[in-house]
């Protein structure tokens, strides 16, 4: 089944457009389209945002904590709700799908946030009892993405029959895509509004949970100077393991709109790609910046998008990380600056 | 405020609860709308290297490994070498489960000849394969092998079969330039990707009478290979304003739709695996492509049908690899509990004739190559006779449909 490409650089040469026609006629598709995925992006890059800003830490696993929110809304579709995967749509209503859509997101929510308390707890708290370096941390962040990958892999088949393993789950799908109404020349569809209006709601929630409450304030507290907010009588572990929780919990939300849209996404490595274009969300944004984080993520949706249209679908994940080095060539702290830990009036 | 907070917590987890109790009063109810579908990829016909349908030669009943029950041997083993562990394991335990079928027939009804089978895990690995090769050929008890399973690990051992006269059957390598080696005991079971794809084009375009089809491939060499033999023998029936490659592991092809979608194609053809085309199916029904989908051998496996559900419906899928009928199928299904794969059949085959070769006093390996050299006969897949160099003397492929 291998073709060989006699030459590769040819055979790559050929496969390069440049098409500004198309980004021109698609342009407003492009845009909804690409909003939908930067909205996914930037729910997952809040996690990454704000363990970054309280322990300087870059939490790789955290796509893992997204994979497994897909496995746990796919759980409570299957196993709780009683759906037989078939891959094919099911009609149940307005009504209904949204209460189904809300369990799953709640089910997914629940297993994202205790994994991500979970990995807090088992991978990261004992290093930093120790005093552990900053690179320790890394690559422990790193080595526990790959556990919960083949956890999800090789172990997870064993334990749950018809889970994990090297293919896809066989989708359950509640919303098929429709056309609902047009925005110039753009179709919008059922799922790309779910999406939207989700995310949207979750950013201004979180937006509000971080800079008006008392938990908030204490996460800014430590992230701008760990020893004077304990000193000031914040408990930094508290603070901690609440920053993995709500970074858990919109990792999980997340992963339930990103089932809508790819329903055949749900296997081990699903969260992987993801994940890292999140991160890159994260950094475009400016990392350790909430609004940042948000920013970011819709703005690579997009702009990746318009880049598939210029350059061809494959390019998609070059011209992210393009657009990345661009801005940070300009910008070394993101667009709108590391802010999170800075004081600010 | 800590009070406040813990009764928040409490309110809402409440109600989560009050939520997941209506979910679970809901579960009872069976799904009666859309059950499992009854979908499968069923064979339909063979065509050759211009498209045309070749009708199976019917009148020919595939050989049976049982033969006349009458044989006797000296003990004298089969290896089988692919991979049988690992994340390729599943092709290669459909070869071996069709050879052991076939040695099981013989050996059952023989009571003189028991021939043994030795399979060889090679995972798949080139590398792993160049370490195994020698213990296969060590072993004066092993006249014939069926293997290895894949281009690669064929590529880097069929010299050393071919130094130890081995004769080597594979029932999946399907890499052209593996016949260009000088090997004389190579032999291949089934036509190779040269073949495949300007079959398939030439079937889209000259029978099935397609105007304009857009072809995808997923930049991977498998992929890209086949879609562009596809392209260039479709000319200009491939619209140039849908020649699109999208990336394996991709799961969202909106962009791609759209393009389709623009140019309304009869057909799209996609050169790539399944874990892409049920995504890209679906995703092109549900954007409004009402064409058929057409793809390749890395797309025929029960899970495209399984992920890809009902938009899969009328999918035509080309191979290849031969199915599994009549009263093989029935067999390997009630051994194995599973339904015969991609490349069963071939390993039946292959392995029958080894047995077959046995049976007629060919029970060392230069006699046992000669016999496999001057075959002709009739097997589950197609008929097997091989040209000098170890390709079939008619390449054909087959022909699926999702139905």
């Amino acid at each position: 089944m291998i073709h060989e490409c006699v030459d590769q650089y040819a055979c790559l040469a050929a496969n390069i457009n440049f098409n500004l026609e198309g980004l021109r006629i698609g342009f407003w598709q492009l845009t909804i389209d690409g909003l939908a995925w930067g909205a996914i992006y930037a729910l997952v890059a809040v996690g990454y945002t704000l363990v970054f800003g309280v322990l300087r830490l870059i939490n790789f696993a955290h796509s893992e904590i997204f994979m497994l929110g897909m496995f746990g809304a796919y759980f409570a579709l299957d196993i709780i709700m009683g759906f037989t995967p078939s891959g094919n749509a099911y009609n149940k209503g307005i009504a209904l799908t949204i209460l189904y859509l809300a369990i799953a997101m709640l089910f997914a929510m629940l297993v994202s946030g205790s994994a991500a308390v979970g990995l807090e707890f088992v991978a990261y708290r004992p290093l930093r009892r120790r005093g552990a370096r900053s690179l320790t941390f890394l690559i422990t962040a790193i080595g526990m993405s790959f556990v919960l990958q083949e956890f999800v892999h090789f172990v997870l088949p064993k334990l749950l029959k018809g889970y994990g393993g090297s293919n896809a789950q066989q989708p359950i799908i509640l919303v098929q895509p429709k056309t609902q109404f047009h925005i110039f020349s753009a179709t919008v569809s059922n799922v790309t509004i779910v999406i939207i209006v989700a995310a949207l709601i979750f950013a201004v929630l979180t937006d509000y949970a971080i800079n008006r409450t008392k938990f908030g304030r204490g996460i800014r507290a430590v992230a701008q100077d760990p020893t004077t907010a304990t000193l000031m009588g914040v408990s930094r572990e508290r603070i901690i393991m609440t920053t993995f929780l709500i970074g858990g919990l919109l990792a999980g939300a997340a992963a339930l709109l990103y089932t809508l849209k790819v329903p055949q996404g749900i296997i081990y490595s699903g969260g992987f790609l993801l994940g890292i274009k999140a991160f890159s969300a994260a950094v475009l944004g400016g990392i350790g910046n909430l609004r940042g984080a948000l920013l970011g993520g819709l703005l690579l949706g997009i702009m990746e998008n318009y880049g598939q249209a210029v350059f061809g679908t494959q390019w998609r994940d070059v011209v992210a990380f393009v657009l990345l080095v661009l801005v940070l060539l300009v910008r070394p702290t993101g667009i709108l600056g590391e802010s999170l830990g800075k004081a600010k009036a | 405020m800590r009070g406040r907070m813990a009764r928040n917590a409490f309110a809402l987890g409440s109600a989560g609860l009050l939520v997941l109790g209506i979910a679970a009063c809901n579960q009872s109810k069976p799904e009666q709308e859309k059950s499992q579908s009854q979908l499968k990829i069923v064979e339909q016909v063979q065509i050759d290297g211009q498209g045309k349908e070749v009708k199976a030669d019917q009148s020919a009943a595939p050989s049976d490994p049982a033969g006349d029950g009458k044989a006797t041997c000296p003990p004298v083993s089969i290896a089988m070498a692919g991979a049988l562990n690992g994340p390729d394991a599943a092709l290669g335990i459909n070869i071996k489960n069709g050879v052991q079928l076939a040695i099981d027939k013989h050996n059952a009804a023989n009571p003189g000849c028991q021939v043994q089978l030795k399979p060889f895990d090679t995972e798949g690995d080139p590398q792993k394969a160049t370490a195994i090769a020698p213990q296969i050929v060590d072993d004066q008890y092993t006249i014939g092998l069926v293997g290895p399973a894949f281009s690669g690990e064929t590529k880097a051992t069929g010299t050393v079969f071919d130094q130890a006269g081995l004769v080597a059957t594979t029932a999946s390598a399907t890499n052209p330039t593996l016949s260009e080696n000088g090997w004389k005991t190579f032999f291949r079971g089934l036509a190779n990707d040269a073949v495949q794809g300007p079959a398939v084009a030439n079937y889209l375009k000259n029978t099935l009478g397609y105007k304009k089809i857009c072809v995808i491939d997923d930049s991977t060499d498998y992929g890209l290979g086949l879609a562009s033999a596809v392209r260039e023998t479709l000319g200009p029936i491939a619209d140039s304003g849908c020649n699109i490659s999208v990336k394996k592991g991709d799961k969202d092809f909106s962009a791609a739709v759209t393009q389709v979608k623009g140019v309304s194609p009869d057909a799209v053809f996609y050169g790539g695996y399944y874990s892409e085309a049920a995504p890209l199916t679906q995703q092109l029904k549900d954007g409004g492509f009402t064409g058929t989908f057409v793809s390749a051998d890395g797309t025929k496996d029960p899970e495209y049908v399984k992920q890809g559900g009902e938009a899969t419906k009328g999918a035509i899928l080309s191979c290849p690899c031969g199915p599994a009928t009549g009263t093989f199928a029935d067999e390997y299904k009630k051994k194995f509990n599973t339904d015969a794969g991609t490349y069963s059949a071939e390993g039946y085959d292959l392995g029958t004739i080894l047995v077959k070769g046995i049976d007629s006093g060919a029970i060392t390996r230069p006699a046992l190559l000669d016999f496999v050299k001057n075959y002709n006969g009739q097997g589950v897949a197609r008929k097997y006779q091989w040209t000098p160099t170890g390709e079939l003397t008619t390449n054909l492929i087959w022909i699926f449909k999702v139905q």
